[in-house]
């Protein structure tokens, strides 16, 4: 190993694997030696990591575990408002106990989704990130340590209302679902690429009221597609229940199939 | 920012800039460092101007306070799967000329700490 900048693969605090699939195409040889003195008294120390490095492989660390565990997790991200919380609310009630749902709420302050949650009966841990604007990975492996959530259970996580930061962080979960409302502008995909580019599944909610808003649907799923052609899109209403079948079914096949092993680790 | 101009809230760039400071303390410790070269591409989602302002910030108090932030700005590259070109782009609605978005983004997405220059 490089004992100046550590590189060579024996330092396993900050020399990753990335897991972004992202390759250099620089060489990363060393002949050089790090210690010699430039003429204005520096010295180059090679890093050559991921910024995001420590939060990717606890988030790589926290998939494989709710894997193991059958536990699914759902990373739900939206604009403030587009009902988010009422959806959780309607799939933890039409769930009705057949399968274990918990949720874990990110607000900056407050508890009051996480009170709109408890009252269906299901175990909610609130994270309040303060003046953050966004979970990430640490945060969720605190939440989950401290909720505790049951082999093959499904966890629904409420992140942090907010189109833009939430995009980078990667939390571990199985999935992520992107929720727009047709309360919003229909033109928020083009607005925000880089969160539409991260959903697996996008939700189109509220559609009870397209009568009574000017919304062009058709011109919302064009520009999802143009950000992210593969994904797939649900209409429904969380208030009247259109679409909720087809959100079930979509909940249903995103469930780990592995065996449950042993009860998940949990913190002091 | 698709989001408007960078606010001195904790936005992103924040979390990315006390990441960015974390990992180079953790690796070089306490030390003084004179320069830092940051790899950050043009389809990150990242506001370079953002991670300025709070470089001289979040970098108060430690070794890196006061150091030049030298950030590199590789431009984005895709490959269309369906007229099977490669080209580069800078805009975050990624779109090939031929009208199609089924692209592999090839780079611009680097959020790296490339290296630090130690006093």
């Amino acid at each position: 190993m490089c004992s100046t900048c550590g590189c060579g693969g024996e330092d396993g605090s900050t020399r990753v694997t990335l897991v972004d699939g992202h390759t250099h195409d620089h060489t990363h040889d060393h002949d050089h030696a790090h210690d010699h003195p430039h003429d204005h008294g520096t010295r180059t120390v090679l890093l050559e990591q991921d910024i995001l490095a420590k939060n990717d492989l606890l988030a790589a660390a926290t998939r494989h575990r709710l894997t193991e565990h059958a536990i699914t997790a759902i990373n739900l991200m939206s604009s403030p408002g587009s009902g988010k919380t009422t959806l959780l609310e309607r799939t933890i009630t039409d769930l009705d106990g057949r399968r274990e749902t918990l949720v874990i709420e990110g607000d900056q302050e407050t508890w009051l989704d996480a009170q709109r949650i408890r009252s269906t009966g299901s175990k909610v841990v609130q994270i309040n990130t303060g003046a953050g604007c966004h979970l990430d990975a640490q945060m969720l492996d605190r939440g989950l340590a401290e909720l505790a959530p049951p082999d093959g259970s499904l966890v629904f996580v409420e992140n942090v209302g907010n189109l833009v930061c939430p995009a980078l962080f990667d939390l571990g979960e199985a999935a992520r679902v992107v929720i727009i409302s047709v309360t919003e502008g229909a033109d928020k995909p083009a607005k925000y690429p880089y969160m539409f580019r991260t959903a697996d599944l996008v939700l189109l909610n509220k559609i009870d009221l397209l009568p009574y808003v000017d919304f062009d649907v058709d011109l919302c799923l064009e520009l999802i597609h143009r950000v992210k052609p593969d994904v797939e899109l649900l209409p429904v209403s969380a208030t009247r229940g259109d679409g909720l079948d087809a959100w079930h079914d979509w909940l249903a096949n995103r469930s780990s199939a592995a065996a449950p092993r042993s009860e998940y680790p949990r913190r002091g | 920012m698709p989001g408007g101009p960078p606010s001195v809230g904790k936005v992103h760039e924040l979390a990315i800039t006390e990441s960015i400071v974390d990992a180079i303390v953790e690796k070089i410790g306490d030390g003084p460092v004179a320069a830092v070269r940051l790899e950050i591409g043009r389809l990150s989602g990242v506001v370079t101007d953002s991670i300025r302002f709070c470089f001289e910030i979040v970098a108060g108090g430690t070794g890196l306070e006061g150091a030049r932030l030298d950030i590199d700005e590789p431009s984005g590259r895709a490959y269309c799967r369906n007229c099977r070109l490669e080209f580069t782009l800078d805009d975050p609605i990624m779109l090939c000329d031929c009208g199609s978005a089924d692209l592999d983004v090839l780079a611009g997405r680097e959020l790296r700490i490339i290296s630090v220059e130690v006093r």
